[in-house]
């Protein structure tokens, strides 16, 4: 069974192995494709309108299958590699060992967001940004620019206390655990988490920074975390909800997997810890 | 004119046009007032959604305009046209910096999103212009369609 592990435990061989996978996915193209599905998905997801991959209960499913599709296809080029895991409340600071040069690089420098440190830098030649959404080709962050921290501990922990998943008008209106964790409402997590980051990871494209599955991992996980505080909590709506996904409909783009068919991570990986 | 040849003439006068930043959103705007003629000046946004006003200015050196547009026909048509869901109503809004179209998005509570500040809300479309300068630092907007 895979094991997604804590990206502070990896080791120098696991790092370089996650990244060499990357960069095999960039150089093929294969990379490009999902950054364009997000981002056809991330505009076109609306509050009064068809809703599958964000703010709509299916945010989590949606990203589950989308990060499953992205793990396989790096395995399909080393089988040793998992997705790893970004716990941001833990690793908060931009001087921590996954923005080292070994690892994903380092925030971008003043004169205009590029980043110049690590493998995805476009200094390398091997990561061009080639699906945009303005005329810059090069991979920009501003860690920590927008001026507000990352989630803490108790901030997360308020939200897993919250007992209902999802809850009507089923969008960024919603109360419940989905859009308290989405963040379009309440303290804010995964919304944030993009802020902080800058540069592409605050637009549409946002998975043109390898650092969005590591952070979608880790909201995947705080979800199953989630999942085992509240065994008797199951996914809303369950049928006939317009523009929604219920939970036994199937999901663009795959068409053939429902929210139900993504409640079981474990038949497809573990994660390193207990909640 | 249908949306999707409405776009075709708007793009290709932004084109045609290139720095000079006027004709797309004249022409939307002409659009607009087209439609108003019929629509009588009311809100035509879904739920109890106004339509903030028209904003037009230069701001760190870009223009950007704002202004309220035809809510029929047009949803994400340009943009995903292999899609089978582009039924839903666009904003009704248009935002545009040195003329070219800037992809906005509503929130259900009335505040704003673009494509390029995607996970953070703005109370006002001219809030959000002015974010996407700073966002954009002098960048381009790749064309929408």
């Amino acid at each position: 069974m895979a094991v997604r592990k804590n990206q502070a435990t990896l080791t120098s061989t696991e790092k370089r192995a996650f990244v060499n996978a990357l960069l095999a996915l960039k150089r093929s193209g294969r990379y490009d494709s999902f950054v364009t599905t997000h981002n056809e998905f991330i505009t076109s997801d609306s509050d009064n309108g068809d809703r599958v991959g964000h703010r709509s209960p299916s945010f989590l499913p949606w990203h589950r299958r989308f990060l499953i599709q992205f793990e396989e296809a790096l395995q399909s080029v080393d089988s040793s590699v998992t997705l790893p895991y970004w716990d941001w409340t833990d690793d908060r600071t931009a001087a921590s060992s996954m923005w080292a040069p070994d690892f994903l690089g380092g925030t971008g420098r003043s004169l205009d967001g590029q980043v110049i440190t690590g493998p995805f830098a476009a200094s390398s030649g091997n990561w061009p940004i080639n699906v945009r959404v303005d005329g810059r080709s090069f991979l920009r962050r501003s860690l920590g620019g927008g001026g507000r921290p990352l989630p803490t501990r108790a901030e997360v922990d308020s939200v897993l206390a919250m007992p209902t998943y999802d809850t009507a008008p089923w969008n960024s209106a919603s109360d419940g655990f989905r859009n308290h964790l989405e963040g379009w409402r309440g303290v804010n997590l995964h919304n944030r988490v993009h802020v902080w980051i800058g540069g592409q990871m605050g637009t549409g494209v946002s998975p043109n920074d390898p650092v969005f599955w590591l952070h979608h991992c880790f909201i995947d996980k705080l979800w199953a975390d989630w999942q085992r505080r509240h065994p008797d909590s199951g996914y809303l709506p369950t049928g006939g909800t317009p523009n929604v996904v219920d939970l036994h409909d199937t999901m663009r783009p795959w068409n053939d997997v429902s929210p139900q068919d993504m409640l079981d991570h474990t038949a497809h990986y573990t994660y390193d810890t207990a909640a | 004119m249908s949306d999707i040849s409405r776009r075709r003439v708007l793009r290709g006068a932004a084109i045609a046009v290139a720095g000079v930043a006027m004709a797309a959103p004249a022409a939307i705007a002409a659009q607009s007032a087209v439609a108003g003629a019929g629509g009588s000046g009311h809100p035509t946004g879904h739920g109890d959604h106004t339509r903030p006003e028209a904003f037009d200015e230069v701001y760190r050196g870009r223009r950007i305009q704002g202004m309220p547009i035809p809510v029929e026909g047009r949803g994400h048509t340009g943009r995903t046209g292999h899609s089978p869901h582009m039924a839903h109503e666009g904003p009704g809004y248009a935002v545009f910096v040195d003329g070219e179209e800037l992809h906005v998005m509503r929130n259900a509570d009335s505040s704003w999103i673009s494509v390029v500040n995607h996970y953070e809300t703005f109370r006002t479309p001219r809030a959000l212009a002015r974010a996407a300068v700073d966002e954009l630092q002098g960048a381009v907007l790749v064309p929408m369609a």
